[in-house]
């Protein structure tokens, strides 16, 4: 029987899918199955410089997505807008070397199977090498200029921030560094923090907190 | 050539006619309901494929039948000859796959009998399948450069599976003299690994800007015109000007025609020239099994019907990777990571007679020029609506005007590629 054969697969995609929800799981399995190479099993990456997606909040996932598809910003702003599926996805641009040139690939439909899935992977936080003199300064500036947005040491995703605890150092790195010289837009509120870490302990406030971010692995 | 004939009883090993003849007339029966699928070749295409098959539904028995028991990457070997790193790194053993639940046998898969539905091995065994998949990689077309064949290419190595002969390149650069000349030989379209031979050019420079600086680099192509061209060219006069010198085939009358292992030459139409370390990129083909398999075409590649991989010539093979006509990709490896996993679902779909969702493709192919300068070439695909070709619906180069914050970047994304490919390979 046709309805019986297709649960049966929906089962088996169910199985390569983990545990998500989603209309389709196995269109959601095909399109997850082109980023994993790259990104990681289920959105782990064992590559420093290619950040884990796994457990990041799905309007994070949306978000930078859609920014890398819409690299200009009232075009971004304007797709934001018009899909109530984004009502809570905040538009800041962002700069990239290669994922803008594959993120114009996915429809916004597919963009939000690719987000809930790798939203619903469970985080591992990466094994990955650290000062610990480093993380502890970097602490102290967690706890001065971040922690009020990236709660519980940056472990936090549901808030759509970006998970900072066990990320990637270098991808965090790259990221400041965006942040810093204007490529990557960001709210208000942190722009503030950023110039702040600055002027108080210059660029090497940001690898404190890289070390930081790389020692929590639990 | 000759054509292969299609008649679906293809070839045996001696020792295995008189066990294939007695099933050739019985019906088609798995054993059990158990169903079976083998995949021959453990790469970038094979190994995933195998994979992605088992975890979609651990039900089905999957065999991959690899000859090696060790695996070497090409994606990543041209630094080995670079000399930033070292082979031991690109080396990939199976055990990962095993634990998925994947039997797999080291042993040469040396025919199919597509009656009985059965892979047979050099060791003399044989396996039943309800589908097949070839993941063979290339054949390097031995005798159409006049002169080179296996014994020349250990004078003059090909380098282009790696592993001993990427070890062999190696060590004739380092031997070479200071103010040696380097020649390069590409083939014509298409070929495994599009970027590859100019990548090989950057990376042999870099070994030799350091190491033998008076030295020189001929590379003299079989084509007019090469993948990531304006990128390698401008990398090329920004990192080693002067050192690389490339020959399209337009000057040479086409290019390399015939060589000389013993003098250590090779010739154009117009020209010999000699060489201290010479790497031949011979013309290439579908693996050999494919070609005993008989679903290569006259092209010498497979035909496969691009959403799915199964061939057009044979009902129930599937064809993935380099070997593969897959009209729209490249031949790389991460286009046979994703060819791979489009396959495993049409083959899991197929079993459980369901229907199969859109095919989804990305490639992703990183080069690199110095260790502080990347490039990177990427698309996303879909199958075109009349199944024509697999149409890249977004992607293209790293921009020619990149900063050097950017191309130093791509050098860790592409590492970091490495790690994720080869973990999806095999872990």
């Amino acid at each position: 029987m046709r309805i019986k054969a297709t649960a049966t697969a929906l089962l088996c995609m169910a199985s390569l899918m983990g545990t998500t929800a989603s209309a389709d799981p196995a269109r959601q399995a095909m399109l997850v199955n082109t980023c994993v190479a790259c990104h990681g099993e289920a959105g782990n990456s064992v590559g420093p410089a290619i950040p884990t997606l796994a457990g990041l909040s799905p309007n994070y996932l949306m978000g930078a997505m859609l920014a890398y598809k819409y690299p200009d910003a009232d075009e971004l702003e304007a797709v934001i807008d018009a899909d109530p599926a984004f009502e809570d996805v905040e538009a800041f641009n962002r700069y990239g070397t290669i994922m803008n040139r594959l993120a114009s690939g996915y429809t916004e439909e597919e963009i939000k199977m690719i987000a809930a899935y790798f939203s619903d992977q469970e985080m591992q936080r990466a094994t990955q090498d650290f000062d610990s003199a480093q993380a502890k300064k970097g602490k102290k500036l967690h706890t001065k200029y971040c922690e009020k947005c990236h709660e519980d040491e940056g472990r936090v995703a549901d808030d759509d921030t970006g998970v900072l605890a066990g990320q990637w150092a270098p991808y965090f790195l790259y990221s400041m560094a965006d942040f810093n010289n204007g490529d990557r837009d960001m709210p208000k509120k942190m722009k503030i923090k950023l110039k702040e870490i600055q002027d108080s302990v210059g660029h090497a406030g940001f690898e404190q907190l890289a070390h930081y971010y790389a020692s929590i692995t639990d | 050539m000759k054509k292969l004939n299609r008649r679906d009883f293809i070839k045996y090993g001696s020792g295995t006619v008189a066990a294939g003849a007695v099933t050739l007339g019985a019906p088609n029966i798995a054993l059990g309901s158990t169903k079976k699928v083998v995949v021959v070749g453990g790469g970038a295409g094979g190994a995933i494929a195998a994979k992605y098959i088992k975890r979609a539904d651990s039900s089905i028995d999957v065999t991959l039948i690899e000859t090696n028991k060790e695996y070497y990457t090409c994606f990543m070997s041209n630094e080995v000859l670079g000399g930033d790193r070292d082979i031991s790194t690109i080396r990939h053993g199976y055990e990962g796959l095993k634990k998925h639940g994947i039997n797999v046998v080291h042993a040469k898969a040396t025919g199919v009998d597509h009656d009985s539905k059965k892979v047979v091995t050099d060791a003399g065994d044989s396996f039943g399948y309800d589908r097949l998949v070839l993941s063979p990689g290339v054949s390097l077309k031995y005798g159409v450069i006049e002169g080179y064949d296996e014994a020349a290419a250990e004078a003059m190595p090909h380098a282009w599976k790696a592993g001993p002969q990427t070890g062999l390149l190696r060590k004739q650069l380092v031997e070479m003299k200071d103010g040696g000349t380097v020649i390069i030989a590409p083939p014509g379209n298409p070929f495994r690994c599009p970027p590859g031979p100019y990548e090989r050019a950057c990376q042999i420079a870099h070994y030799l800007k350091h190491n033998k600086p008076k030295s020189k680099i001929l590379v003299i192509d079989a084509k007019d015109k090469f993948s990531k061209q304006g990128l390698f060219m401008q990398g090329w006069k920004a990192c080693y000007d002067g050192m690389i010198d490339w020959v399209p085939a337009a000057d040479t009358g086409g290019g390399v025609t015939s060589v000389n292992a013993a003098e250590m030459t090779v010739s154009t139409d117009f020209d010999d020239i000699q060489g201290d370390v010479i790497n031949i990129i011979p013309p290439q083909h579908a693996g050999h099994i494919a070609h005993v398999a008989g679903v290569t075409d006259d092209s010498g590649w497979c035909p496969v019907n691009l959403g799915t991989f199964e061939s057009k010539i044979h009902a129930g093979v599937y064809v993935i990777g380099d070997a593969s006509a897959a009209k729209g990709m490249p031949k790389s490896g991460y286009a046979a990571n994703s060819q791979g996993k489009v396959c495993a679902t049409a083959i899991v779909a197929s079993l459980n007679d369901i229907e199969m969702t859109a095919p989804s493709y990305v490639n992703t192919c990183y080069s690199l020029i110095a260790p502080d300068y990347g490039i990177s070439v990427a698309a996303v695909y879909r199958l075109a609506e009349d199944h024509s070709k697999i149409a890249k619906v977004a992607g293209g180069l790293t921009p020619g005007d990149a900063s050097k914050e950017a191309l130093q970047r791509e050098v860790q994304y592409a590492y970091s590629w490495y790690d994720n490919i080869v973990a999806d390979m095999f872990t």
